[in-house]
């Protein structure tokens, strides 16, 4: 099961209402960029491709298997000779944000400085000049407000984007987010859907101090009504903040601050990924490693350092922060039979104890090792270079903690 | 307790940290306002602010000094009544069903059928029926947790929300919400709120889409308005003033309208706000602010199509601050033992149904029996409610889960590779999360 899209083609269990409409596959999406009508990517975590016009079937299995921007990439070859285009991160997002503005004239975006300014890291750029003030509103200084206004808005028909500008203000927001936007499907017996995307960066950046340093997933996580999803390269944040508007639960999109300069190369096709699905970054046989946003690179450095020391991890994304997709993670627990967890969290309450709980509940039996979970300290991110860099988990720390695992 | 405009360069002559409400010095007179039945007469002359509707820096002072601008005016005139036989059989139909369900709601929860905090309504309805009786089904009405006449009003069946207060599966938000989360997407009701001034934002929403859709949509008629509904104590809190500032900066198709009923649960509105008039923090942010007898329904009525009619014809946000009174305690839990005597005394004098029913018969709008027939009418329809209300069926288990998400993938991808959602039981939440 990848996307919404994915019903279209095979005979799929789904009874549940899960109305997309085929129309949505034929709207030319009206970009500057040259695009392929009709060809769609549906791309799956274990690496198969459905088609829907089956076109360039070659091409996107080169693409899976470059889902990690690495520097060998792009650099040797031409861009001219090869398939798609490249960009960073905070271009791909706003590339998939203006293809669903251009695609449903309901998507509108609010939040501090997203107009004029264009957004703090750039993700929202110029999009004012096209859509308007009003399709692209500068709030003021009101997180908890504007928020809520946002939610009004989802429940009476629009589709916002609210904007953290650092996704450690929405703490002032936590109100809406938890009672409103969680809670008011339910309460109002399913009356009113809330499809907001409330997204922003977070996570532990350079010197930035405690307060913008913050990792706002583990206090999101109890509650009841949202989905949480984390992007890590440009390829799946386009795909993930196009899945996130589309979808029409509230979904929280973290981004992380040190990430939004990757380069990568994605489809000039459209594409949509899922927001349930773990994505696997590197298949392996000895450990199954779990992580997501900026760890996902610490653990791909370790990666490199374990594969010279003749070890086989298998490094998984987790991507979607709440629900787990229990499924890949599963699969490769029964493979492998150990489990570390590398993430940005604190120690306490972070999504790594909730995963370590959720795979010791449904995987037990598969377990060799005890689960190792590697967060952050339990500490407010201090100031200091030095001690902000204890204060993060570091490649050498995730191969140490896998050499003890395959003892 | 209405303030004279003029007098209100300086702070109110009383401390307010010491006196209880039965030893204060009379800035509240129960006999100055008591006396005609149209009783305060404190209201802004519309149609100066309506013309100065730009913001203009010149025109901005004209807003703030808004005192200078209050107008006494004669509303009981010669041949000049304020509504049609019709509507003051709407008004007063619309009121005694309020009236009459809340005390429903009261016998039954003393009779264990209902549950929880409720909060009733008794003595505000004035305020419920002046403003929503002149909205259209697709204009919106949020409130607090004191929402059950709002929803009444504004249509929704009373058998739906007296099921939904009993916890049954025919409520109108299937039994989840209760008594502060009354819903309905039919007749625009958008809530019920449990925490003081979140609905306020959620409001300022519904407003932004009217707007956004008459602008970017360009729906050229489309010219929804949103009443946003909150107390004296919610005007203390920052929600509040936040979307003061973003309705007005937008000019926002709302009317913000505080329910002054002097009480925050014991909280005396004196005690706990430094300047306690609250239609003057409306210029403070650019919109007009006012205050009315809300124990009026005429009164609140006139000023309601004021400001509705703005908000419809773009002018942008109104406070209105209605003076009103719940007769009851904040809720049923709550003793009440801290208000005065008197003063519970003197605004039951001033029972907003009673005086509509000395309005219409003296104006010989209807007569006593017509009213009569009403008031059993309205029997009958809470009757029926309750007799609804208990022979719903409880909510099935395989509802537990069900309105979680609006898409149900949202539970996620199982061990097995399926979508938990697939699994028919996995709404009763035995299914192993």
């Amino acid at each position: 099961m990848a996307t919404v899209f994915q019903g279209l083609g095979a005979a799929t269990a789904i009874s549940a209402s899960n109305s997309f409409d085929s129309k949505k596959f034929q709207l030319p999406s009206r970009r500057s960029l040259s695009v392929r009508k009709d060809s769609i990517l549906v791309v799956r975590s274990d690496g198969r491709v459905n088609h829907i016009m089956n076109r360039g079937a070659r091409r996107a299995e080169q693409l899976i298997t470059n889902a990690v921007a690495t520097k060998a990439d792009g650099s040797a070859a031409s861009t001219a000779s090869k398939p798609g285009h490249e960009l960073l991160l905070f271009e791909a997002l706003r590339e998939g944000l203006e293809e669903e503005m251009e695609r449903d004239l309901r998507v509108c975006v609010m939040g501090e400085d997203v107009g004029h300014y264009g957004g703090s890291y750039k993700v929202t750029k110029d999009l004012a000049n096209k859509y308007g003030d009003l399709r692209v509103l500068d709030t003021p200084i009101a997180e908890n407000s504007f928020t809520g206004m946002g939610i009004g808005a989802a429940m009476t028909g629009l589709r916002p984007i609210v904007e953290g500008m650092n996704m450690g203000f929405l703490l002032l927001a936590f109100n809406q987010i938890s009672n409103n936007c969680g809670m008011l499907h339910y309460t109002s017996g399913g009356q009113f859907k809330i499809p907001i995307v409330i997204r922003g960066p977070g996570g532990v950046g350079r010197q930035l101090g405690a307060e913008h340093s913050q990792r706002l997933e583990s206090y999101f996580q109890s509650i009841p009504g949202i989905q949480m999803v984390a992007c890590s390269t440009p390829y799946n944040a386009k795909g993930l903040m196009k899945a996130a508007i589309r979808s029409d639960n509230p979904v929280i999109l973290f981004e992380h601050v040190l990430l939004y300069n990757l380069k990568e190369r994605i489809p000039d096709e459209e594409y949509v990924l899922s927001l349930e699905e773990a994505e696997m970054v590197r298949p392996g046989e000895h450990v199954t490693i779990l992580t997501y946003s900026r760890m996902r690179y610490h653990v791909m450095q370790a990666a490199k350092t374990l594969v010279n020391k003749g070890y086989d991890p298998e490094v998984i994304d987790i991507r979607s922060l709440k629900p787990f997709d229990l499924h890949t993670i599963g699969n490769s627990v029964k493979k492998t039979h150990r489990v570390l967890i590398v993430e940005e969290c604190m120690r306490t309450g972070g999504i790594g104890a909730s995963l370590t709980a959720a795979i010791s509940e449904n995987f037990n039996d598969y377990l060799d090792a005890p689960i190792i979970c590697l967060s952050s300290q339990d500490v407010p991110t201090p100031y200091a270079g030095t001690l902000e860099e204890w204060t993060v988990v570091q490649p050498a720390q995730i191969v140490t903690a896998v050499e003890q695992l395959c003892q | 307790m209405s303030f004279s405009a003029t007098k209100f360069a300086q702070p109110p002559p009383f401390s307010s940290t010491t006196t209880r409400s039965n030893e204060k010095p009379l800035s509240f007179d129960p006999f100055k306002t008591g006396t005609s039945f149209l009783g305060s007469t404190r209201k802004l002359r519309f149609n100066s602010l309506c013309e100065n509707a730009q913001f203009k820096p010149h025109h901005r002072s004209a807003v703030v000094a808004v005192s200078e601008l209050v107008k006494e005016k004669k509303l009981k005139s010669n041949a000049n009544l304020l509504i049609t036989k019709e509507e003051g059989l709407e008004l007063y139909e619309d009121m005694v069903l309020g009236r009459a369900f809340e005390d429903m709601c009261a016998q039954m929860y003393y009779r264990g059928k209902m549950f929880g905090f409720v909060h009733l309504y008794n003595g505000q309805e004035a305020v419920s029926t002046g403003f929503i009786k002149l909205l259209k089904k697709e204009d919106s009405v949020i409130s607090t947790y004191r929402d059950h006449v709002h929803a009444v009003s504004k249509g929704v069946p009373a058998r739906a929300v007296m099921s939904e207060l009993f916890g049954k599966a025919t409520g109108c938000c299937r039994g989840q919400g209760g008594s502060m989360h009354m819903f309905s997407k039919e007749h625009n009701v958008l809530g019920g709120f449990a925490f003081i001034g979140e609905g306020i934002p959620v409001a300022t929403g519904a407003a932004f889409t009217s707007k956004y859709r008459r602008e970017v949509l360009k729906e050229e008629d489309c010219d929804h308005v949103t009443l946003a509904f909150f107390g004296d104590g919610t005007c203390n809190n920052g929600q509040f003033f936040e979307c003061l500032n973003m309705a007005a900066l937008w000019k926002l198709p709302i009317v913000f309208v505080v329910e002054n009923n002097l009480w925050a649960i014991g909280m005396s509105h004196l005690r706990a706000t430094s300047d306690p008039e609250i239609w003057k923090k409306g210029p403070a942010f650019g919109l007009p602010g006012v205050h009315v007898d809300g124990m009026d329904v005429l009164k609140v009525r006139e000023v309601a199509k004021e400001a509705i009619g703005r908000a419809r014809r773009g002018e942008g946000p109104t406070l209105v601050e209605c003076e009103t009174y719940r007769f009851r305690g904040h809720s049923l839990a709550d003793p009440d033992e801290l208000r005065d005597p008197a003063e519970k005394a003197h605004y039951a004098g001033r029972d907003p149904i009673t005086a509509l029913k000395k309005y219409i018969i003296e104006n010989k709008l209807a007569s006593e029996q017509e009213l009569k027939t009403i008031e059993k009418t309205i029997d009958e329809v809470v009757e029926e409610a309750v007799e609804f209300a208990d022979a719903s069926p409880q909510p099935h288990r395989s509802q537990l889960l069900e309105n979680v998400f609006a898409d149900p993938k949202g539970f996620g991808i199982g061990p097995d590779g399926q979508y938990r959602c697939e699994d028919p039981k996995f709404t009763e939440g035995t299914a192993h999360v």
